[in-house]
């Protein structure tokens, strides 16, 4: 369970983010939606402990997120392109990412094994570093990146942006299955409406750092948001 | 239209990384430069004076004419190596209405102006004056100095044409070799011929001419070239290098510091900087030659001890002083990875000390200049691996300078602050001042003994340093996150 008690960050007098309270269970697949500047990407910040709050604190499974670090064990996260290191291959990367986390390189083999169809054969085996992929594949390296070593929760921010549609359908199946038996809880933030319904039990809308709507997922939702978002 | 790009130049300059923020640096660079340009004008203002002086029979101007050619192929030569042309600065512009030739123009035309061609000039200039103050003849001395800036942007443009094709660059230091070794054996007299060419332009400025066509025809066939390559997989592409993936699994002995390890090797072979840092290292091992070959320093000893430290520690200094900038651009993956900050230091830190040892190795040959130098070495080694490995670990946490390690190698000061220029004074200064101390008033051996044991007695409180410094790093988690984030 993540618990959000109280969370602002203030740059000068500006308010980037201030959410009242907010509970995720264990098990949960959460979705953030909000437009440019809503505060997504520093809420997930927060999460990992990248930023500090101005007030408030994070707490994940019991751990106050900053004042231990016991919560890095368990997650995984993929925030942006600077969550790759530019100058390895992605084998080499893998090969690092499952050293932190107490895979050794069979262990890794195995593991992405299962990702054959989501690489598309273009990640790989291709003699190139992390920095001379595309955006996309860059991606789909950092994805799976965030998903190695059985991480209890998962944090994507804007995981469909520059994903080519194919690999965004697979995107979908892989984070269903993620979430299929309720022990690893997600966190997706999004710009696309379709996609993060689709996945996501529970959407949340951020507007300019305030928890607009918090609804749990149904037939209706896409069309709320849709109405919401047009004005 | 122009005007248009000037302005734009002229942001970018300004709000460029290396002219941004820290004022120290500022300073610092400004006044390299003007070392720079000072001692060009010194050259050129008092050469003609010192070549007189010195050598009474001949005339200064055939003196310096007769190694013109020499300097010219050494000029292209370091073009080649240093000086490339800005091309991709015009990739946002290519799809807006612009014509293309224009752009081909501008990025000719401005580089023209571009440090190695203004360096020149402040030696040739003040040469000229002189020249025409002391009596030459004003006509012949001006064609000349328009010969020499007209050969100058020749050079720079040759070097584009050439294009980095190490065919010609062989054929350049082959040329030069040549000629110099055509010299050195008499075969032919290289320097009276060069000397005749340019003398002759002194006598019949009208000869100068000939240099305008050359650059005119440089200039048209360097336009006629790019022209053609204004396009995205040509002239603009930004070039994609296959990896080179090699085993490491011999790291795995390390324990848990092995991938960090794995990560640094890397780190400093697939990158331009941290390359440059590492093969500038074994550079450095000659330092000492300067040092213990010159007359003037047999007796300076601090001196001596300064350049003792220096033949090991090449690799910890210049690689050190920017730890953890190096990492500066995944530091926020790290910093959400589950590890312990101290595997992470303690990497670095087995780095610096390797290097060290190997560069120590290798710095044996030493021994012929004589048991004291080599006794320096090795104090100078002991404290490099002592002292100054986890000093700098410490003075890391300061750095909140991020460093592209996509940009070039040589001459990049990306991720330099004042901590870096502070940072020398402990590092140099301190174990000099003390070995003279000791030296002077307790005796010889002393210095060596004072210096070496600072470094033992900081290896044996490595594990109490370390829990200090992981503390301060993880203290300036949040604001080296920030500062890291930012672009460089």
């Amino acid at each position: 369970m993540i618990t959000l008690d109280t969370i602002s960050k203030k740059y000068g007098k500006a308010e980037v983010l201030n959410v009242p309270s907010i509970e995720i269970p264990t098990g949960e697949s959460f979705g953030l939606v909000g437009n440019n500047g809503a505060g997504k990407t520093t809420l997930f910040n927060i999460l990992l402990d990248l930023i500090r709050p101005t007030t408030g604190s994070i707490t994940t499974n019991d751990i106050v997120v900053n004042t231990s670090e016991e919560w890095k064990k368990f997650t995984g996260s993929f925030i942006d392109e600077s969550f790759l290191i530019g100058y390895l291959t992605p084998e080499e990367y893998f090969e690092f990412i499952g050293d932190l986390r107490g895979m050794n390189k069979g262990d890794v083999t195995t593991f992405l094994a299962q990702f054959n169809e989501f690489f598309n054969e273009e990640i790989l085996g291709k003699k190139k570093y992390l920095r001379d992929l595309s955006k996309g594949n860059q991606k789909k390296v950092g994805i799976v990146a965030s998903m190695m070593g059985n991480p209890k929760v998962v944090i994507l921010d804007e995981p469909f942006a520059n994903l080519d549609p194919t690999t965004q359908i697979r995107l979908k199946i892989l984070i269903k299955e993620l979430i299929k038996n309720k022990e690893v809880t997600v966190l997706i933030s999004s710009h696309d409406l379709t996609h993060v319904t689709e996945v996501c039990e529970r959407i949340v809308v951020l507007d300019k750092g305030n928890v607009v709507k918090d609804i749990q997922t149904s037939t209706e939702t896409l069309k709320e948001l849709e109405s919401y978002f047009s004005v | 239209m122009t005007l248009r790009f000037l302005k734009l130049e002229w942001k970018q300059f300004v709000r460029s990384a290396s002219f941004g923020k820290s004022i120290a640096l500022k300073i610092i660079m400004g006044f390299f430069a003007l070392y720079f340009l000072v001692s060009f004008l010194a050259i050129g203002i008092g050469g003609y004076f010192i070549l007189k002086k010195e050598f009474p029979a001949s005339d200064p101007l055939q003196l310096v004419n007769s190694y013109l050619l020499f300097a010219i192929l050494g000029d292209l030569i370091l073009r080649y190596l240093m000086q490339t042309l800005p091309i991709m600065n015009i990739k946002p512009m290519l799809t807006l209405p612009i014509k293309k030739s224009k752009l081909v123009h501008f990025v000719l035309g401005k580089s023209s102006f571009s440090f190695f061609n203004i360096l020149g000039l402040f030696f040739y200039i003040p040469f000229a004056i002189v020249l025409i103050k002391e009596g030459y003849q004003t006509a012949g001395v001006l064609g000349w100095l328009l010969t020499m800036i007209l050969i100058i942007q020749s050079a720079n443009f040759i070097n584009f044409l050439i294009n980095k094709n190490n065919v010609a660059l062989v054929f350049i230091v082959g040329l030069f070799v040549i000629l110099i070794g055509l010299q050195k054996f008499k075969i032919v007299d290289v320097v009276s011929f060069g000397g005749q060419i340019f003398d002759a332009i002194y006598v019949n400025p009208i000869f100068s001419l000939i240099s305008v066509v050359l650059l005119l025809v440089l200039y048209w066939l360097n336009y006629k070239q790019l022209r053609n390559q204004v396009y995205l997989d040509e002239a603009v592409a930004a070039k994609v290098e296959e990896a080179n993936t090699s085993d490491l699994s011999w790291a795995d002995k390390l324990g848990d510091v092995a991938p960090f390890i794995k990560n640094d090797i890397r780190l400093i072979w697939r990158n331009k900087r941290t390359k440059t840092v590492f093969l500038m290292s074994f550079l450095f091992l000659f330092y000492g030659l300067i040092f213990y070959t010159m007359d003037a320093y047999k007796d300076s000893l601090p001196m001596l001890m300064f350049a003792s430290l220096f033949v090991t520690g090449g690799f910890t200094l210049n690689y050190g002083q920017f730890i953890p900038a190096w990492d500066s651009a995944h530091y926020k993956m790290l910093m959400s990875q589950s590890f312990r900050y101290r595997k992470f230091l303690e990497s670095k830190w087995v780095l610096m000390v390797s290097m060290t040892t190997i560069l120590y190795f290798l710095s044996f040959p030493y021994l012929y200049f004589g048991i004291d130098i080599f006794l320096m070495i090795t104090a100078g080694a002991i404290f490099n691996i002592g002292f100054n490995s986890l000093f700098l670990l410490y003075a890391g946490s300061f750095n909140r300078k991020r460093i592209d390690l996509t940009k070039g190698g040589f001459g990049n000061t990306q991720g330099t602050s004042a901590t870096q220029f502070l940072v020398v004074i402990p590092l140099m200064l301190f174990p000099m001042l003390l070995f003279w101390v000791f030296n002077t008033y307790v005796g010889y051996n002393s210095g060596f003994i004072i210096v070496a044991s600072i470094g033992l007695i900081s290896l044996l409180l490595k594990n109490y340093a370390m829990n200090f410094i992981e503390k301060k790093y993880i203290k300036d988690k949040y604001a080296m996150i920030n500062a890291f984030g930012k672009e460089a």
